[in-house]
């Protein structure tokens, strides 16, 4: 183990300094804008570890044949040969041409992992079994011949703020994996990593400074409905009576909340670090926003709302995820 | 990457084909465990995914060792290292379970592919062979972490794999065409192959050639240059038998070339090129009598060819021989006593009526026709004769008076030699079968033949062949085999098909089997260099697959380029360039509605624009109504911009 992780440090360490000598053989390393198309100019081809094998196993197939003066043989060492070498073309075939039309995220928070889903343009001919590997995260996945496709891969979300998952190495070993064929890609394409969720935050903050609650709709309707209490729910709004009947707490809907009747406030948060209180304030606003409740976020340099949808729960996860690291 | 059970089960296929090459010659007691095993293992993984703990599988490649050294003596060496390769092919099997192990099994079981053809180098084994590599490849490509999913995956894995190999098949004939033949082995001797090969034995004995008559493999092919011989005269003779123990003849040693046997009217000499399958043996049969020795042969003092090494490859030579001939016009006091000499104590009765015969006053030639006669009178040909006693003549001359050449030449040599006529069994082949379509004689095992010679004053050394008195049919007809009224006939409709066929047989030995480095020598004759070394063929080795890489990577690159998006959007770009030609060129910011306004609006002829705007709400439809448009309506759509007619010119 540690033996491969000294070679995979020595590789990257070369790889670290060809690229810094030899910036135009080694990766495009200019950001691309998509669609970018693999032409011939950015694919690469070496033989894979096997295939370095597989040629040994042929050279020596072949000099058996030949010590042994055993043409038949050395017509099987000929033709497996040749195959091993069309598939070289077969690989080849399988990446050129392709199209990387557009990425897109999903909303994600940090300590899980991001779904990114990138897609590629119609194609006439089918490409199995291309590979992604892109921030360390391996993928396989195959395109048919037809309309644009879309494949969808996993990345780990470490932190909060911008993720720049950087190159993307598209390859492929098909037909035989005899040989490794390759195009680097880096493509225009960052995704902001909201903060991760407190486990269990604690209840909603009812301060002193919340201006009251006002009642959504017809103010005369005393109770529209009742629906299961959620954490964040105020006290006042429980229904004792029916939640006795229930075995359950239940909670008037009717009295719904709006504007600025819940206020998160970071510096109102005591007793822990920047990022714990990050991630309680993110834990609040999802949690609000899930409750369809309005809220005001106020953060060291700037303050969020009143409001309430989806919106406003982008704007405040992405400020929450955009804050500076504590110092 | 752990492999899934489907990609096993191909990897276990793969190698149970490999193994099938090799299992003519794996005893049963070791082919039956090493075939039970894939089964098994794709039976047992189905069920239980864990992976075979190495305290089972390191005895295991033990044992395989051991019974192996035990079974044949020796790990190295043809027969034990293959049946050792295909026990580790299958044992790496059961460890499998890694994309890495599997290709190192699939590279492995191409290995034990190839060496079978150390033992078998006919056209439909290497085929056959050839054709497992569709498998192999197959089963490599099914190691692929992503195929496109179709309703038969393994059929579309076939169908790779015999695309690679097809494509690959231009190359392949150029590299082995090109690649130098050693014409010395860098290890080992090309004699490594010790095992038996049905070849004439260096000794007769009753029954001795039995086995050999009843085996139709081809024995030699024979081109002749010029007319071809009568089958009563192609008589191959490769050993001559002098020596007499009662029961077995032997050969003599070989002595100088200086003594040869003379030959003396060589008036009727016949050119001929012989093709001779490997025997293990030195022996070349050649018509009677050969006047020269071939390269790397000699001579013996009876006029007999014989290889410097034992025959383990194609043997091809040229000889010219004599069909009427006087051969030894004088004999050496010291061979007229060998050829005289019988063992004491042997076929007294034999002797007693060789003696009768000569005591009636009787010349050589009466002799020899009585026997011929006495032979004929009452003999039967068989291939299975019965048992004969100690006084084998005797008991075959007097009682059983049934049996084949081999009978009829040694009682008939004895029978000369106690009358006082020097006499000597000769070995070889008669007859054979001329293919027509190949223009040669095909000579097969099962036409091993003996006969007589005997050494008549005045006219030395003379063939006459005994059995020939018993059954003419089995030296006079063309094709038949030895087995002519025996127990044995294998349908003679089925060896004339096979006959037939031998001349694919002949082909594929003269151009494949054959091919050696003298031959490669001449390949390149037609371009001007008439006697190629090495370097030479390297240089054109590499032209050739130089030329051969430029011409597919080009069209490799060529069909990746301006072939952007599907099958529909090249109809639609089509159908864009035919406009273009007819001065509507697409813009750059025009859809297809504004284009077909722009189009209508300027075009007026009627059946055009409908047509036209039919077209391309077609297109419209199956582009952006549509997720996924199906095959049909595409190759629809492509086929009716074919067909649609535009005017020859528009004024633009």
């Amino acid at each position: 183990m540690s033996a491969f992780g000294v070679v995979g440090n020595l590789g990257q360490r070369l790889l670290a300094l060809a690229e810094r000598r030899l910036p135009a053989l080694t990766r495009l390393r200019a950001v691309e804008a998509l669609p970018i198309r693999l032409h011939r100019r950015r694919i690469y081809v070496l033989p894979s570890l096997f295939g370095i094998g597989f040629a040994a196993l042929l050279l020596i197939m072949q000099l058996g044949a030949l010590n042994y003066a055993n043409n038949p043989a050395l017509l099987l060492t000929c033709l497996l040969g040749a195959a091993a070498w069309m598939s070289l073309y077969a690989g080849f075939r399988c990446i050129s041409g392709l199209e990387l039309s557009a990425i897109q995220a999903t909303e994600s928070h940090a300590g899980s992992s991001v779904s990114i889903r990138c897609r590629f343009a119609s194609s006439t001919r089918s490409r199995p079994n291309l590979r992604i590997r892109w921030a360390g995260i391996d993928h396989a996945f195959a395109i048919a011949a037809g309309p644009p496709t879309e494949t969808t891969l996993e990345l780990p979300a470490q932190r909060r703020g911008w993720m720049h998952p950087g190159r993307l190495k598209l390859w492929t070993d098909q037909p035989l994996g005899l040989f490794v064929i390759w195009s680097w890609l880096n493509p225009e394409f960052s995704v902001l990593i909201y903060p991760a969720l407190e486990a269990s935050p604690p209840p909603f903050p009812f301060d002193g400074k919340r201006s009251g609650i006002r009642m959504a709709r017809n103010e005369g309707d005393e109770y529209s409905g009742l629906r299961d209490y959620r954490s964040g729910d105020p006290q006042r709004q429980i229904a004792w009576k029916a939640s006795a009947r229930h075995d359950s707490l239940l909670v008037r809907e009717s009295e719904r909340l709006i504007q600025d009747d819940l206020h998160f406030d970071y510096a109102a948060i005591r007793g822990l670090d920047h990022e714990a209180r990050i991630r309680r304030l993110t834990a609040w606003v999802v949690a609000a926003d899930n409750a369809e409740l309005g809220f005001t976020l106020e953060l060291p340099d700037q303050c969020i709302g009143p409001g309430h949808g989806a919106l406003h729960r982008h704007a405040c996860l992405r400020a929450l995820a955009l804050l500076p690291d504590a110092h | 990457m752990r492999i899934d059970q489907r990609q096993f089960n191909l990897l276990a296929v793969a190698a149970l084909v490999a193994l099938a090459a090799h299992l003519v010659r794996l005893p049963l007691w070791l082919a039956i465990p090493l075939i039970a095993i894939a089964p098994w293992r794709m039976w047992s993984r189905s069920r239980d995914p864990k992976p075979i703990s190495a305290w089972i599988r390191v005895p295991l490649v033990f044992a395989l060792v051991f019974v192996i050294f035990n079974h044949y003596g020796n790990i190295f060496g043809q027969e034990p290292g293959s049946a050792l390769a295909c026990g580790l092919l299958m044992l790496k099997i059961l460890e499998s379970e890694r994309v890495r192990d599997a290709r190192a099994a699939i590279g492995f079981a191409a290995f034990v592919l190839m060496s079978a053809l150390l033992f078998t180098q006919t056209m439909a084994f290497t085929l056959l062979i050839c054709l497992s590599l569709v498998v192999l490849l197959a089963a490599l490509n099914a190691l692929q972490p992503a195929p496109i999913l179709t309703r038969n995956l393994f059929a579309s894995e076939l169908r790779t794999a015999a695309l690679l190999l097809g494509f690959g098949l231009p190359l392949a004939l150029a590299a082995f065409l090109f690649v130098p033949r050693l014409s010395s082995p860098l290890w080992g001797s090309p004699g490594a192959f010790e095992d038996a090969r049905t070849g004439l034995s260096e000794t007769m004995a009753p029954g001795s050639m039995t086995e050999l008559l009843i085996d139709d493999s081809p024995a030699l092919r024979v081109h002749f240059e010029g007319k071809v011989p009568p089958s009563s005269a192609r008589y191959f003779r490769a050993l001559v038998l002098w020596d007499f123990d009662g029961r077995t003849w032997t050969r003599d040693g070989w002595r100088p070339q200086n003594s040869l046997e003379t030959v003396n009217s060589a008036a009727d000499e016949i050119s001929y090129e012989v093709t001779l399958e490997p025997t293990n043996r030195p022996w070349l049969p050649a018509l009677d009598v050969p006047l020269e020795t071939p390269d790397r042969s000699r001579m013996s003092r009876d006029r007999t060819l014989h290889a410097r090494n034992s025959v383990d490859q194609l043997r091809q030579y040229r000889v010219r021989s004599a069909l009427s001939y006087q051969l030894a016009a004088s004999l050496a006091p010291l061979d007229r006593r060998r050829a005289l000499r019988l063992p004491k104590d042997f076929n007294p009765k034999t002797l007693a009526l060789a003696k009768q015969w000569r005591s009636e006053g009787s010349d050589d030639s009466t002799i020899i026709q009585a026997a011929l006669d006495r032979f004929n009178a009452s003999f039967t040909y068989t291939l299975s004769p019965p048992l004969l006693g100690r006084n084998s003549v005797d008991d075959f001359l007097f009682d059983t008076q049934a049996g084949f050449c081999e009978h009829y030449s040694s009682a008939f040599v004895v029978l000369m030699r106690a009358a006082g006529i020097p006499a000597r069994v000769v070995t070889g082949y008669q007859g054979g079968w001329w293919n027509a379509l190949g223009k040669y004689l095909l000579v097969r095992q099962s036409d091993a033949h003996a006969w007589a010679e005997v050494w008549l004053d005045g006219r030395g050394w003379v063939r006459v062949d005994p059995t020939a008195a018993v059954s003419p049919a089995r030296v006079e007809q063309d094709g038949s085999t030895a087995g002519a009224g025996a127990a044995w006939n294998p349908g003679s409709w089925l060896l004339e098909i096979r006959n037939r066929l031998d001349v694919v047989n002949r082909m594929w030995t003269q151009t494949i089997v054959q091919f050696n480095a003298l031959r490669q020598k001449s390949l390149l004759t037609p371009i001007g260099i008439s006697n190629a070394d090495q370097g030479d063929l390297l240089r054109v080795l590499a032209c050739v697959i130089a030329a051969f890489l430029i011409i597919t990577t080009l069209w490799v690159l060529r069909s990746g380029r301006g072939r952007k998006g599907d099958r529909l959007d090249l109809a639609w770009h089509k159908l864009q360039r035919r406009l273009a030609r007819r001065g509507f060129p697409v813009q750059d910011d025009e859809g297809p509605n504004d284009y077909l306004k722009r189009i209508k609006s300027r075009l007026d002829n009627d059946s055009t624009t409908a047509a036209l705007e039919q077209l391309i709400r077609h297109y419209i439809e199956l582009r952006y109504a549509t997720a996924s448009p199906k095959d049909a309506d595409i190759q629809a759509f492509a086929r009716r911009i074919r067909e649609l007619k535009l005017p020859r010119a528009v004024n633009s």
